[in-house]
């Protein structure tokens, strides 16, 4: 006795539903305590606060704290997807939530989709909370010529960082405890190979192939973008390459997420990885 | 009348290389295992008998090394994503789930992994809430609820699909005697709306007994009986199950063990009283008076001796070698 198979709408619409519904619980989960709130917005800004004051202090010209302002803004991103999604399916197979996705018939894909959309509308309000700081207590320059044109190279730059992240969350699923060590290990060198916390004036002095290097992390590339049309006040045709860099990104990105979410998953299976617990 | 097979399995192995401390171990050999619809499955079996492995490949969530499983008539391998439409699975000690999420959200999350639209995963939810019993802890955090209500959140995730085939992991571990029997009454119920079928493995051999239709037992990854436990107490148990109280323990258990004619032996230890009742499955009644003899070579005395009727229990000790303990 064979039962039908569902249709693809079917498919589709269960595996928005569970992506909607893993977004919610992010949302919801994230923003229940008021501690949460407070560590995830309130504690960054001290940061970004540090580096403003000292790069006046210095003497820089008031740009150079417009660029770690968005660079503040910028990392949080590279943060939530380092900590939030890639190390996540560790976090979800402890909790026994992992064999509950895979038991469910949905793609995989729709649950980092859902983490990924929760992770970026919660670290937007963070990154708001920095820029905003900038504007209003540290009063840094902008230069907006076109506006339009940063909210694309941002929506971009979120979409081609998430991707990278579905990535990161795909190679991690077999991982046990060193998931933790391999998102620590990425994240304080991207901090300096994006160069998120100091100006571009002193880019020059970072050896080239470092800078090479960086710029594989697509937050890198959208970083250097949105300084030049928020900043500099350059228009889109200044970012052209950026753009081109980062869709090229999420297209290369994202079917080897797939791929790699694919073959993780059937080796676990193989394996008998998936379930296994405090490793 | 034959009524169509839920669950199949055919010559099913499961190999697990380079276990540490271990090398390789067969976690299923050959299993050929067949349930139908509207049964309630038993699957008994020490730990690491291989019960869990068998659910795990059932659930598409572990690839068999050889053989074949069938999810109505649906290969586990080949055709996943259909299967999982269809089933679900329940762990018994697991909580599944988000801490900071209620009740409500919890089940609402798990509703929307299988597609139920807002209004009837809301219609579905209340029933599960009230059939649970979980009505006054509905708007509760997960994470605040005592291991029992922890557990009945689990069970009503599990029927949120309303599958076809539902497996149970043990259950009720770490139930309290009062919610282990509602559950108990619950899949019990559930299983009469028709259509439905349940594998469940369980250390509770009275449990199996009240909710199986038929009991599989299984040890080192072999099933080696399987059918209702009435008949199996009847065919297993052809010999003689007795029990016997003692005290103190036994000093050296082996040597009873190893009398010619002991089929099966399981202890219990009563701590407060200090006796230790032996529960027996004898090829022949004949050989009693070794065995007594032997308990008292051991320094213990026999306070009480009887025959009894063949539980479960006997069964399992008969084709297992010792009890679950």
């Amino acid at each position: 006795m064979m039962l039908p198979k569902a249709t693809p709408r079917e498919e589709l619409l269960t595996n928005l539903r569970a992506a909607y519904a893993r977004m919610w619980v992010r949302l919801r989960g994230s923003n229940r305590e008021v501690t949460g709130l407070v560590a995830e917005i309130g504690l960054p800004i001290l940061t970004i606060g540090a580096y403003v004051i000292l790069y006046r202090a210095i003497g820089l010209p008031p740009t150079a704290g417009a660029a770690v302002i968005i660079g503040g803004a910028m990392i949080a991103f590279w943060t939530n997807v380092l900590w939030n999604m890639s190390s996540q399916w560790f976090w979800e197979r402890e909790s026994g939530n992992l064999e509950m996705y895979l038991v469910a018939p949905v793609s995989r894909m729709s649950v980092l989709l859902g983490m990924a959309m929760g992770g970026s509308v919660n670290t937007s309000i963070r990154a708001l909370g920095i820029v905003l700081l900038g504007i209003f207590v540290f009063q840094v320059p902008f230069q907006l010529a076109d506006p339009l044109s940063v909210g694309l190279v941002f929506v971009l730059t979120l979409v081609a960082l998430y991707t990278m992240g579905m990535l990161f969350a795909s190679i991690f699923m077999l991982y046990g405890r060193e998931a933790w060590n391999t998102a620590s290990l990425l994240q304080e060198p991207v901090y300096f190979l994006s160069g998120a916390y100091f100006p571009r004036i002193y880019a020059p002095v970072v050896p080239f192939a470092l800078q090479a290097a960086g710029s594989l992390i697509p937050m890198t590339i959208g970083l250097d973008a949105i300084r030049r049309l928020a900043i500099n006040g350059e228009g889109v045709a200044a970012v052209w390459p950026h753009i081109l860099a980062l869709i090229a990104c999420t297209l290369i990105l994202f079917p080897l997420a797939r791929r790699a979410l694919n073959y993780m998953e059937s080796l676990g299976k193989k394996e008998g990885r998936l379930t296994l617990r405090w490793q | 009348m034959k009524r169509d097979l839920s669950i199949e399995t055919k010559s099913l192995r499961r190999l697990f290389k380079g276990i540490p401390g271990k090398g390789d171990v067969v976690a299923l050999d050959q299993v050929d295992l067949e349930v139908h619809d509207d049964e309630i499955f038993g699957l008994l079996g020490p730990n690491g008998a291989g019960k869990t492995t068998l659910i795990k490949i059932l659930c598409t969530l572990l690839l068999p090394t050889e053989g074949q499983a069938l999810i109505k008539g649906m290969d586990v391998v080949k055709r996943a994503s259909q299967i999982r439409r269809i089933i679900n699975l329940v762990s018994g000690g697991e909580t599944p789930g988000y801490g900071i999420l209620s009740v409500k959200e919890n089940l609402w999350f798990f509703s929307q992994l299988y597609g139920l639209p807002r209004d009837f995963a809301k219609d579905r939810i209340s029933k599960l809430v009230d059939q649970l019993e979980l009505q006054d802890y509905l708007n509760t955090r997960m994470s605040k609820l005592s291991t029992g209500y922890k557990q009945r959140l689990n069970l009503a995730r599990g029927f949120v699909n309303d599958p076809a085939v539902l497996f149970l992991d043990e259950p009720t571990l770490g139930l309290d005697v009062l919610s282990a029997r509602h559950l108990r009454t619950l899949v019990k119920d559930w299983i009469r709306t028709g259509g439905k079928t349940v594998l469940l493995t369980t250390h509770y051999m009275a449990e199996a007994d009240q909710m199986c239709d038929r009991v599989g037992i299984i040890n080192r990854g072999k099933v080696l009986a399987c059918d209702t436990p009435q008949r199996l107490k009847t065919k297993v148990t052809g010999g003689a199950t007795w029990k016997i109280e003692i005290t103190p323990s036994l000093s050296e258990l082996e040597s009873v063990k190893s009398i010619p004619g002991v089929i099966g032996l399981s202890t219990t230890d009563n701590i407060e009283t200090g006796v230790t009742t032996l529960k027996l499955v004898l090829e022949e009644e004949s050989i009693m008076s070794d065995l007594l003899s032997k308990i008292r070579e051991n320094g213990s005395k026999v306070l009480n001796l009887g025959k009894s009727e063949p539980t479960l229990e006997d069964v399992y000790i008969s084709l297992v070698g010792t009890g679950m303990e």
